[in-house]
């Protein structure tokens, strides 16, 4: 038999996360995407040490004045730093969401992963539920909760994470479909593996790639959420910046003192870009996206 | 002008990661003149299908083209318009696919699919498009076009699918056809009928065909001409006779050996290795690592293509030796059963996929219709191999699922040695499950994409007998080089092995439980013809060294007939005949057999199938009778209808299930 040129080949988990980040990187969309990412992380994190002024900070003599050496960004209504108040803006909403959007696929996966098992009947009837809930607007079903639990962290944390579970139920049954199908299940059960292990080994790796790819992109819709809540007013409460809070707050001053959005709304904007843009490479990185592959 | 398809020069490539050029087509130079037919052959990857397209204009996405060009009626295709490559395309040059079925739109009666490819490419007026779909659907040879045109393409059977594909190509009225794999994945049956209206249609119509396919029976069947590629070159191009016959190329010889032929006991020969990756072909000769004739000259210089004495063209420093050495060469002899003890019984097996009504439930009573599969009584030996042929939906693999407790029986017993098995996994002992095991039809199904090759054999050796650590390791190299595969694919994943290799790890981590028996489901079906010899003769390899028992199905003939002892033909899930190898292929047959025999295409351009019965797909067996009795060829009358034949027996352990009498059907 002839043999493959010596490529290396050890497959280890690492070596394959370490490759897909490879392909991730190697793509355009991706490499802006994480970029981005990174970059937002970054500057979340170190923030409160390089603001240049305190974000509470008001001054009656700079209301809604222009970009200069001083400010940036320009000020706010109340006077404050509109580039200190961008920079701290988004750590609220990526805290929140953070936390939010692994668990809201955690248990939407778990879930998709034994309707998918199940099938039949009650699957079929446990989907109608699903599809009922997903037919509601969303914004509606949140609010519900909201108003009746009151806003902060420990309510939107579990309010963001349960809605936004159940799309991933959809995806992740409709993965386990796809895959229990296939001979290499009927091989590991016609060998007489016990039901756990067949999923652990067989299902389980070929289930992960498509959730992550679909954590990926409810962490960019969640964001979205969050900052529209803040939006609506039943997100961060003021004075903590928030770009959602303070496209609010700005929006009554777009004609004349355009900075005051224009700050919060790039700022949001490039993050969600950035996510999306690190999904869709990752998606054709990992092989399961819909597009055509290399010829031959 | 005398060439329609006027292809010169051609190279088409893709860049890949590492930024080279690979070419996937090398120069080559293509004619074909109206009314000709010209077959392309080749294993896969050797670009066949590529240069079929590219005779449209057409590149898959991410081929490019490098050099040469593609003229059709005189004017380069791939210079020409996009509006007119819309009107050529389809009209003057249409293209049937491999798998019609998905090309028909899913949503769209057939009659509107048919109707848009007029409007699109025919002259005729509006009003006379109905009646030219009933005509064309008729000149396809589909019963009953009136009905045909009212359902959706999912109501077809593939045959049926197919035979609309080619309805549409030819609404157009074209010139020329091109032809991907048309009947590749069809029954034997099917396949024949269809070559069968190819070949009249493109001589009624003074058609040119371009029939690419790797199955070289078909190509015999309606091609004049046969032009061999391989690593993305011509290397034998010459009339259909001389290509078959008298081969002056080293690899169109291998790949003749390589096709089981239905007279001949021997295995075929194997092909060992593979072709060179696009771009990897190197300066000499792209076939020397495989060439039994290289010499240094062909490892550093590039034949070029040249006229051979014998006729055709050749692209080989020695065609005059190879042309002296073929059909030298002879296969190994397949390991014969020697009698022994009974391994695997089947006694009155039925299995239904059938689910009963709420109704039906509710009074305790089965499902209505009859079984999938019923009536099934067969005992096979310790070491014996028995082939199960039969059509698709003829429940060869609905046995082998069942006999392997992925489908519970609904009525029956399987008894493996002396202990009768229970219906499923979940019920059977560990060493019940070591000692069946299932090797499945695609191994890019059957293995796990994410586990490596070391993941995939030690599951079984740890379920099994609990090895962990060296020795496990050590036993996985070992099982590895017992399928011809050295311990360095054990850090290999799927995506990283050929077809054959991927196939040749299936069938180790099948052979990794020390099994007594293997149930073998269509096992070289996915894999091209030269790997196929290399599977069979590890599986009888294997035979020789364990001394296994082996359900080997397939709905090839000549490959079952090359391995196994005894062969059972199976019709709508009933047993129709059973007997040695050479009771079966040979003598008094069921009729079903003898169409089946019939359909077998051999790579002969003298030998002709015949068509004895329609290929009509049924969906269900019949309540009554025999369940040959639709379509068969040499029908009674009404006893066929509505009573069970009975088993005759021309000889000891021959048996066939028909009311004509022994002398009867012996006298055809």
């Amino acid at each position: 038999m002839t043999e493959i040129a010596a490529t290396p080949a050890e497959n280890t988990r690492l070596q394959r996360a370490l490759g897909v980040l490879r392909d991730v990187m190697a793509r355009p969309s991706g490499a802006i995407g994480l970029t981005l990412v990174a970059f937002h992380l970054i500057l979340a994190i170190i923030s409160p040490w390089i603001v240049p002024y305190d974000y509470k900070a008001m001054d009656s003599l700079l209301m809604l004045k222009g970009p200069s050496g001083a400010h940036w960004l320009g000020t706010d209504h109340l006077g404050r730093d509109v580039l200190t108040r961008v920079l701290l803006g988004g750590r609220e909403a990526l805290l929140v969401t953070g936390i939010a959007t692994p668990i809201a696929v955690i248990w939407g996966g778990l879930l998709g992963i034994f309707f998918g098992l199940v099938g039949g009947r009650l699957d079929e009837v446990l989907m109608r539920v699903v599809d009922a809930f997903l037919s509601l607007p969303w914004i509606l079903k949140m609010l519900v909760l909201i108003v009746t639990f009151g806003t902060g962290i420990e309510v939107l944390i579990p309010t963001l994470a349960f809605f936004y579970g159940i799309p991933v139920i959809r995806i992740a049954r409709a993965a386990t479909h796809d895959v229990v199908a296939r001979d290499f299940v009927s091989a590991a059960r016609a060998r007489g593996h016990g039901r756990i292990t067949v999923i652990r080994r067989e299902l389980l790796p070929n289930v992960l790639d498509t959730l992550m790819v679909e954590g990926a992109m409810r962490w960019s819709w969640m964001l979205l959420a969050f900052s529209s809540l803040s939006f609506l007013g039943f997100g961060v409460s003021p004075p903590t910046p928030d770009w959602g809070l303070m496209i609010a707050d700005a929006r009554g001053f777009m004609s004349f003192a355009p900075w005051g959005v224009l700050g919060p709304v790039i700022a949001l904007s490039s993050l969600i870009i950035g996510i999306n843009l690190t999904a869709d490479a990752l998606a054709k990185a990992l092989g399961i996206d819909r597009a055509q592959k290399a010829p031959v | 002008m005398s060439a329609l398809i006027d292809i010169r020069d051609i190279s088409v490539g893709f860049v890949g990661r590492d930024g080279r050029t690979r070419e996937v087509l090398r120069n080559i130079d293509l004619a074909v003149a109206p009314g000709e037919c010209v077959g392309l052959v080749g294993e896969s990857g050797s670009g066949k299908s590529t240069l079929a397209l590219a005779a449209m204009g057409y590149l898959k996405r991410g081929l490019r083209l490098l050099n040469g060009s593609a003229a059709f009626n005189d004017t380069d295709m791939f210079a020409r318009s996009r509006q007119e490559l819309e009107r050529i395309r389809g009209g003057q040059l249409a293209l049937i696919p491999q798998n019609s079925g998905q090309s028909l739109t899913p949503t769209l009666r057939i009659g509107a699919q048919l109707r848009e490819a007029l409007r699109l490419h025919s002259a005729l007026p509006a009003d006379q498009h109905a009646a030219k779909v009933i005509e064309l659907l008729g000149h396809v040879r589909l019963p009953d076009p009136e009905a045909i045109v009212a359902r959706f393409p999912h109501e077809l059977s593939g045959g049926q699918q197919q035979r609309v594909a080619i309805a549409m190509a030819l609404a157009g009225e074209p010139e020329a056809l091109l032809l991907d794999e048309p009947t590749t994945g069809l029954d034997v049956t099917t396949q024949a009928h269809i070559l069968e209206l190819l070949r009249d249609i493109a001589a009624e119509r003074g058609m040119a065909m371009v029939y690419v396919s790797h199955n070289l029976g078909a190509i015999a069947r309606v091609c004049t001409r046969v032009v061999v590629m391989y690593a993305g070159e011509i290397v034998l191009e010459g009339t259909t006779r001389h290509v078959l016959k008298s081969p002056t190329h080293p690899y169109a010889q291998g790949l003749l050996a390589s096709i089981p032929k239905l007279d001949d006991t021997a295995l075929p020969i194997a092909l060992d290795g593979r072709p060179p990756a696009p771009g990897d072909a190197g300066a000499g000769c792209a076939f020397a690592d495989r060439c039994a004739l290289v010499q240094d000259r062909c490892r550093t210089t590039r034949p070029q293509l040249a006229p051979s004495e014998i006729g055709g063209t050749v692209r080989c420093f020695f065609a005059e030796e190879a042309g002296r050495q073929q059909g030298q060469t002879i296969g190994a002899a397949p390991v014969r059963y020697a009698g022994g003890g009974t391994m695997l019984d089947l006694d009155d097996l039925s299995i239904s996929y059938a689910k009963p009504r709420l109704l039906d439930q509710l009074l305790g009573r089965g499902a209505a219709v009859p079984p999938t599969v019923d009536d099934i009584s067969i005992s096979i030996g310790k070491g014996e191999t028995l082939g199960l042929v039969g059509e698709s939906g003829s429940g060869k693999s609905t046995i082998l699922k069942t006999i392997a407790g992925l489908l519970p029986p609904a009525g029956g017993t399987v008894t493996a040695g002396d202990r009768p098995l229970p219906r499923t996994v979940e019920h059977r002992d560990p060493g019940q499950l070591r000692q069946i095991q299932l090797i499945f039809q695609n191994p890019d199904d059957s293995l796990n994409p994410r586990h490596t090759v070391a993941d995939i054999l030690e599951q079984p050796l740890k379920l099994y007998f609990g090895l962990s650590g060296d020795k496990l390791r050590a036993r996985s190299a070992e099982i590895l080089e017992r399928v011809r595969l050295g311990a360095h694919y054990l850090g290999r994943l799927p995506s990283q092995l050929s077809g054959g290799e991927k196939q040749r790890v299936a069938i180790a981590r099948a052979f990794a439980a020390g099994p007594e028996i293997v149930l073998c489901d269509e096992v070289t079906s996915a894999l091209d013809v030269s790997v196929q010899a290399a599977v069979l003769d590890l599986l009888n390899d294997l035979k020789k060294t364990q001394g296994t028992t082996y359900i080997f199905v397939s709905h090839d003939l000549a490959v079952v007939r090359a391995l196994s002892d005894r062969v059972a033909v199976l019709y709508q899930g009933r047993l129709c005949e059973i007997g040695q190898t050479h009771q079966v292929f040979g003598g008094e047959s069921h009729p079903y057999t003898k169409v089946l025999l019939g359909a077998v295409l051999e790579p002969d351009p003298d030998a002709a199938p015949t068509l004895a019965a329609d290929d009509v797909v049924e969906r269900a067996p019949p309540e009554r009778g025999c369940p040959f009795q639709r379509r068969c060829p040499r029908r009674l009358g009404a006893i066929c209808d509505t009573d069970a034949p009975p088993w005759q027996s021309p000889e000891a352990g021959h048996a066939i299930r028909c009311h004509i009498s022994l002398e009867d059907l012996n006298a055809d």
